[in-house]
């Protein structure tokens, strides 16, 4: 079964979400707009809808996480959902229990979506590929696969401040070659139609395929910063790129570090990006990060409408197939 | 057969009504609410007509619907806007026609979650049988009686018409 196949219903509507991959240009306009109804939420006195009551939702983390475990969570509260999580490094599965038998136990619980975070590649694709028909599957980040619901917040953010996409110039700057995000960034971007995409970052930390994704390579910071409207800065994976890809942390900033002397070769309104956890220092300069172009702290509160709007299009997904199945 | 009257003519009865109920009742400086999109439209008309101080607010129920289980979620929703605070406030919650009365309770438990308000006055254009809850207009332009598979539809928002239609 192909990737689409697996992601889409015979209606095309969303069955999973694991990889922008192959997603069309309406569906990620649909998951926008949805988050777009959302974001007003968490103003409100009540910070919740009841949209998703009755349902259980499952964080199944296989790998930490703070940021994506707590925002996944909040936007399942937000929605009236009961929300489990289940940190697996934690539980049966260091018992020996393998992950079709957690799966299962989990299903006869009757969920009705599974979160899933894993530093396998591909983990989340094989267990939408094994549960029960009932059960929808978000790709919360697999190995160095992809992380579908971070770029598509990363896609709000950017929408927001610069009303679309087609006209942007948009730069990623460090550790491509490890980075899940980087690679469902780049497939969303050109779904949506950027102008440019660049990829920045020495020889070491970019991928062999970026041509082939789209992105065009740059080793040199202030050229490839050069009149971009977008600037991603990604953390660099120390514990991934330690050893031969990097002779030092200093030196990675001394030459890709971001510092607001860098930033001059940019536009004058780019903003500027990070999927967090930020390495102040290394990556980026805390001038920079909390500077007044950083709309990173946005980012994340705009992670929690995107991931209500891929929840609650999930559900509504099996809700109308269901229909469908009963007429 | 049904005819309507002139828009213009219905809103028109409509604030009248409103404004009259308003005095009764001592419920000073309202705020008036819209449910989109038709009473969004009839809302709009009513705002200035019964002189309400604050900003017209909007409300999409799509997310308090309560056959989001049967049908899904219904695409481009355009979210909610309530441009002040509800507490201790007297409001108006205006829509087209009210027909079974489940938006008029979304929309209820909606506001609820913004605040508590002193007071829910409901104003419909039409008002028509099939009532399935048990909620009923304070001020109604018009009452129709129809026949099975006939409904009533708001048709705008430039010109505003209620059109009749039949299912089948």
């Amino acid at each position: 079964m192909s990737i689409d196949n697996l992601q889409l219903d015979d209606q095309s509507r969303l069955r999973h979400f694991l990889t922008i991959e192959g997603l069309p240009r309406s569906l990620l306009l649909q998951i926008l707009d949805t988050a777009e109804s959302f974001a007003g939420v968490g103003e409100r006195a009540v910070k919740k809808v009841p949209l998703l009551r009755g349902k259980t939702i499952v964080n199944l983390f296989f790998e930490p996480s703070t940021r994506t475990r707590t925002t996944f969570e909040l936007a399942a509260k937000r929605l009236s959902a009961d929300v489990l999580t289940v940190d697996v490094s934690t539980s049966a599965t260091t018992k020996g229990e393998s992950l079709l038998d957690t799966l299962r136990n989990l299903e006869a619980m009757y969920c009705d979506m599974f979160v899933v975070r894993h530093a396998l590649s591909g983990a989340a694709h094989f267990i939408a590929r094994n549960v029960a028909p009932h059960i929808s599957v978000v790709n919360g980040g697999d190995g160095q696969h992809a992380h579908p619901t971070q770029a598509m917040l990363d896609m709000f953010t950017i929408r927001r401040h610069k009303g679309g996409f087609e006209n942007l110039k948009v730069a990623i700057v460090g550790d491509l070659a490890h980075s899940r995000v980087a690679r469902s960034q780049i497939h969303a971007l050109r779904t949506l139609g950027v102008a440019e995409i660049r990829a920045v970052g020495p020889q070491t930390l970019l991928p062999p395929c970026l041509e082939s994704l789209g992105a065009i390579p740059h080793n040199q910071l202030s050229d490839g910063l050069r009149d971009v409207d977008v600037i991603i800065m990604l953390r660099l994976q120390r514990e991934r790129a330690q050893g031969a890809l990097l002779p030092s942390t200093h030196e990675y900033f001394q030459f890709y570090g971001l510092t607001e002397e860098k930033l001059v070769t940019a536009k004058p309104d780019a903003i500027v990006m990070h999927p967090g956890p930020i390495n102040r220092g290394v990556e980026t300069d805390s001038e920079v990060a909390d500077g007044a172009r950083s709309v990173i702290l946005q980012q994340v509160g705009f992670g929690i409408a995107v991931r209500m709007a891929v929840m609650s299009l999930l559900l509504g997904s099996q809700a109308a197939a269901e229909r469908e199945g009963n007429q | 057969m049904i005819s309507f009257a002139p828009i213009d003519e219905q809103i028109g009865r409509l604030a009248r009504g409103l404004k009259s109920l308003l005095a009764d009742t001592g419920r000073d400086d309202p705020l008036m609410v819209g449910i989109r999109t038709g009473g969004v439209w009839v809302a709009e008309r009513l705002h200035p007509a019964v002189k309400i101080r604050e900003p017209l607010g909007t409300l999409n129920i799509n997310f308090y619907r309560d056959d989001f289980t049967r049908i899904g979620l219904h695409p481009r929703v355009t979210p909610s806007n309530l441009p002040f605070a509800v507490d201790d406030r007297h409001i108006i919650l205006v829509d087209d026609v009210l027909h079974t009365g489940r938006t008029i309770r979304a929309a209820m438990n909606e506001i609820f979650d913004y605040g508590r308000p002193a007071s829910v006055t409901l104003a419909v254009l039409v008002q028509r049988h099939g009532r399935e809850l048990p909620i009923q207009a304070d001020v109604a332009a018009q009452e129709v009686t129809l026949a099975a598979g006939q409904h009533v539809k708001l048709v705008g928002p430039d010109p505003l018409e209620l059109v009749l239609q039949e299912s089948s």
